[in-house]
């Protein structure tokens, strides 16, 4: 069994961490227990975001959220990245590191998506074998967060709740529920939600995301959700939400908001309504 | 579907949606898949956006992200820290016929990478002031300074520092005219200015490793050496002194 080092995160609400954010945080953080950061803004050598970093650690606890490693790519994740993402929580120590069902880059590209793969046998293994080695290196436990998806594979022979248990049971790592990536994929799979999140192992759940998509329509004029990290968590989301937190109890949940930024005092909304979910639990 | 067959399929527009890639009931599904091709290139002209301020200024909004959906394609990030994504930019608009006839952008753009790189670097402490009184008299010449990590210079046939001032500050209009640029970074903020009469040389020889003899000597007789090295002091740019 690793090492849960960084002490885990407070079953509170979190926000994902803007600089322009940074002052408002520090007056005035509401309801905000920890925050998150993106793990490869900060692997820079210095400068202010480093500098503002320190200053907030030492205040609230850190999520360490990377979106480069590439699980679930078919090449062998890439050693200096990982020794990147070693430095930063060697230094930072944070409450918890995640990471994403999902490959980034392929034959030296970074492709800057979280793109998604079929759901076999072979994809297991790998999947598995790149978490064992990022726990290894990083002498940590680390969720693993549900996709947003919009395709399906032809090759795919487990569905994701399934895959994503196996993966849990195999490495011991945790996972990271992001419940809008539930409801997104539900409508883009033409799955139940519900039903996904009743069969979903909570007892492995480290942490929840809630997030706004933007709405499209497919090739044959059905509904297609687009994470977008961009607007309002949905109140059908808030319902899914609720359902888990009744069932799981307080876990610590993040207002994910990464574009069209909102002003800080959106975000602590946001964030008041996770906490009154938590609070009726608690 | 291997990931290879995803990742072309992604980066050109032009390319057949991989076999296998469908929709839930198993239909083709080229319209889900686009989801991706837009990811991509929307979120690395959003990068690219960010990391060239006073090129996309020069060339305006709807310019640059036709131009950036060229370059993403051509030269796709090679590193995950997108933070310093687009160090090829300056190589590719010499190359670009579109800009031909605007001969100072590539320049331009290394200004804007130098700005990017600069706020990134480590943080040193400058050389305390009682360092410099020591030095006072001394024979300087076979000195070698050190530099701040986050120092940069760059040396241009065009007035990269007013094109910039211009653009990011609404200073006057650039005077046809070569500038050498040194990028200072005292705190957090990094700020480009024009180095005075042979300062272009005198620099690039302290970066190289020579001695204030060495690059006085390059920088030719009319070198503003107070001019610099007021300069650099102000900047808080020296940071040792190797004797």
């Amino acid at each position: 069994m690793l090492d849960q080092t960084g002490g885990g995160l407070p079953a509170k609400p979190g926000t994902g961490y803007k600089p322009q954010h940074f002052a408002s945080i520090l007056a005035d953080p509401g309801p905000v227990g920890w925050l998150e950061i993106h793990a490869e803004n900060y692997m820079g050598d210095g400068g202010r975001p480093l500098a503002q970093l320190r200053h907030l650690a030492q205040r609230f606890p850190i999520s360490v959220h990377g979106v480069g490693l590439s699980i679930g790519g078919e090449a062998a994740l890439d050693l200096d990245h990982l020794e990147r993402l070693k430095t930063l929580c060697g230094w930072l120590n944070p409450a918890s590191f995640s990471e994403h069902l999902a490959w980034s880059t392929h034959d030296g590209a970074y492709l800057n998506d979280l793109l998604p793969l079929p759901y076999t046998t072979a994809t297991l293994a790998r999947v598995c074998a790149h978490i064992n080695q990022v726990q290894d290196v990083l002498g940590r436990r680390m969720l693993l967060e549900n996709p947003s998806t919009y395709v399906a594979f032809s090759e795919t022979a487990m569905e994701e709740v399934a895959f994503l248990t196996q993966i849990a049971e195999r490495t011991g790592c945790g996972l990271l529920l992001d419940v809008n990536n539930v409801y997104v994929s539900g409508v883009n799979q033409d799955y139940d939600p519900q039903s996904y999140l009743d069969r979903f192992p909570l007892l492995h759940v480290g942490e929840i995301h809630l997030g706004g998509h933007d709405e499209d329509r497919d090739d044959h004029g059905n509904r297609l959700l687009i994470d977008s990290h961009g607007a309002e968590v949905v109140d059908p989301v808030w319902a899914l939400y609720a359902h888990v937190i009744a069932k799981a109890g307080p876990l610590p949940t993040l207002i994910e908001w990464d574009n069209d930024v909102p002003d800080w005092p959106v975000l602590v909304d946001e964030a008041a309504r996770a906490a009154r979910v938590l609070e009726a639990v608690a | 579907m291997t990931q290879t067959d995803f990742a072309r399929a992604l980066l050109d527009p032009e390319a057949d949606i991989p076999v296998g890639i469908t929709d839930p009931t198993g239909r083709p599904a080229p319209k889900r898949f686009s989801v991706y091709r837009n990811n991509v290139a929307s979120s690395l002209t959003r990068a690219l956006e960010a990391a060239f301020p006073t090129v996309r200024k020069l060339v305006g909004d709807e310019f640059f992200a036709a131009m950036a959906g060229v370059f993403l394609r051509a030269h796709p990030p090679n590193s995950r820290m997108l933070m310093l994504y687009g160090d090829a930019m300056p190589g590719f608009l010499e190359g670009f016929p579109p800009v031909a006839h605007l001969g100072y952008l590539p320049d331009v753009a290394r200004l804007d990478q130098a700005m990017r790189e600069s706020y990134h670097a480590a943080d040193i402490q400058p050389l305390p002031d009682a360092e410099f009184q020591r030095l006072i008299g001394a024979d300087i010449a076979g000195l070698r300074l050190r530099l701040a990590p986050s120092l940069r210079l760059v040396r241009s046939h065009w007035p990269v520092v007013s094109i910039w001032a211009a653009n990011a500050e609404g200073g006057p209009p650039p005077v046809p005219g070569p500038e050498d640029a040194v990028i200072l970074r005292p705190e957090f903020d990094p700020r480009p200015q024009r180095l005075p009469s042979g300062g272009g040389a005198f620099l690039q020889g302290l970066l190289e490793k020579r001695t204030l003899g060495q690059s006085l000597d390059q920088a030719g007789a009319s070198v503003n050496l107070p001019g610099i090295l007021s300069l650099l002091i102000s900047g808080r740019a020296i940071i040792g002194v190797d004797e």
